[in-house]
């Protein structure tokens, strides 16, 4: 039986059910996802093609890559950095990367960090080389898999953003990059890594590290592209890419990769 | 039914429906799925717009060419041409976005005259299987310490001799 009673109380729960807009009430279809990735007709996808044998490591690209994206010059952070290799005739390995090559590398002293130094005779050096570090803009990148708030994504053209507004600097993605390429920015307290000058490779210029670079030790290019230069260079030549067996698929391709590089 | 039974029902669907509600206002309208699926693309659209505005400070040499032509032309002839101007003037633009060729306020750039500056590429280290090994060094603790690199050595045009 209906009484007033009832009858009241139900149109007001009535009225406040359809108050609420179905919007709210979305959630997301796969399927839909699924459509959303299928009709991929990005023409643009970025890489990038690093040479070890005309790197002298002068860490000019380091300076320029500060500057340009606003890392504060005296921290220890940077978004690229380059690193020394120095293998010995004993079989022994060396590394470094003093304040990430930032001023280049003006002694033959290995930087054992804390003030450490190891000194290595010139005629003791079986192999040397620099090894520039930069972001791999992963296909698959795990750091952006990590993030629980959307604040780290890929876009359409393969480079992976964080979005300073929207990080909650749990630092997730910090972990989870297994080349240590992400770090907190002094100044903003959020996640930062290097996005391959974003800014730049968009109105069509290099990179600040490509453009700093005086040997070409470091180039982009748009692997969608079979006529650029740096496509033609990973297609046909022996390039190799860093720690491949985590399946993130890197997308910056090493010339002279040695087994010491990690 | 009782009524016990549907309070806390109507409890628990009136909580749900405050957070719905909550999440319309707090979310961005452009939050939503991008291109690469839902596991690398979920992210607030607005910010790809935001990073293509940042700032470029590196100009590059043929920013300098039209009034520096001397400078531009003179170094295209030595081996220093593979070296950027910015890379010993300092970038052309500043964070605020104001460029070097700016008739109200162009910015004065700092020049990098330190010793540091040259050692980078030419301080001798003998590293077989890298370019640096073949740079022309010199010794910075014999090679005269105190002075700067540029008080004897022309840094546009290294080859002419010393001042």
């Amino acid at each position: 039986m209906i009484t007033r009673r009832n009858f009241l109380k139900n149109s007001a729960l009535g009225l406040a059910g359809i108050a609420l807009p179905l919007a709210a009430f979305e959630f997301i279809d796969p399927r839909k996802l699924m459509a959303l990735e299928a009709k991929d007709g990005a023409k643009v996808r970025w890489v990038f093609l690093v040479d070890t044998y005309k790197c002298v490591g002068c860490g000019l690209c380091v300076k320029a890559c500060k500057l340009e994206n606003e890392v504060p010059y005296d921290s220890s952070v940077t978004r690229t950095w380059v690193e020394r290799y120095v293998i010995t005739r004993d079989g022994k390995f060396h590394a470094d990367t003093p304040k990430g090559a930032r001023d280049g590398f003006t002694t033959t002293k290995i930087d054992l960090n804390e003030g450490k130094f190891e000194d290595i005779k010139n005629g003791d050096i079986e192999k040397a080389y620099f090894v520039p570090k930069l972001c791999n803009q992963c296909e698959n990148p795990p750091c952006v898999q990590v993030c629980p708030v959307g604040a780290t994504y890929q876009t359409p053209d393969g480079v992976v953003l964080v979005d300073r507004t929207w990080c909650i600097g749990c630092g997730y993605c910090i972990m989870g990059c297994p080349y240590g390429v992400r770090f907190f920015h002094p100044v903003y307290h959020t996640a930062e890594k290097c996005n391959f000058c974003y800014h730049r490779i968009t109105k069509g210029m290099k990179t600040a590290c490509v453009q700093a670079c005086p040997f070409g030790a470091r180039r982009i290019g748009n692997i969608k592209d079979p006529g650029d230069p740096v496509t033609k260079i990973i297609m046909t030549e022996r390039v190799g890419v860093l720690k491949e067996e985590y399946g993130t698929k890197p997308q910056v391709f090493y010339i002279g990769l040695d087994k010491e590089v990690r | 039914m009782k009524n016990h039974v549907l309070r806390p029902l109507f409890a628990v669907i009136g909580i749900v429906a405050l957070i719905l509600l909550a999440r319309m206002a707090l979310v961005p309208k452009d939050f939503g799925v991008g291109e690469r699926g839902y596991m690398y693309g979920w992210h607030r659209h607005g910010n790809e717009e935001d990073w293509k505005q940042f700032k470029v400070k590196y100009q590059g040499k043929e920013y300098c060419k039209d009034c520096h032509s001397d400078k531009y032309a003179g170094i295209n002839k030595t081996p220093h041409q593979i070296i950027e101007c910015e890379n010993c003037h300092g970038p052309a633009g500043t964070p605020e976005g104001i460029l070097h060729y700016d008739p109200d306020k162009s910015p004065k750039l700092v020049i990098d005259r330190s010793r540091g500056l040259c050692l980078r590429c030419h301080y001798p280290l003998p590293y077989p299987t890298s370019g640096r090994a073949n740079i022309r060094s010199i010794d910075p603790v014999t090679h005269n310490p105190d002075g700067e690199c540029s008080s004897c050595h022309n840094p546009h045009n290294p080859m002419e001799g010393l001042r």
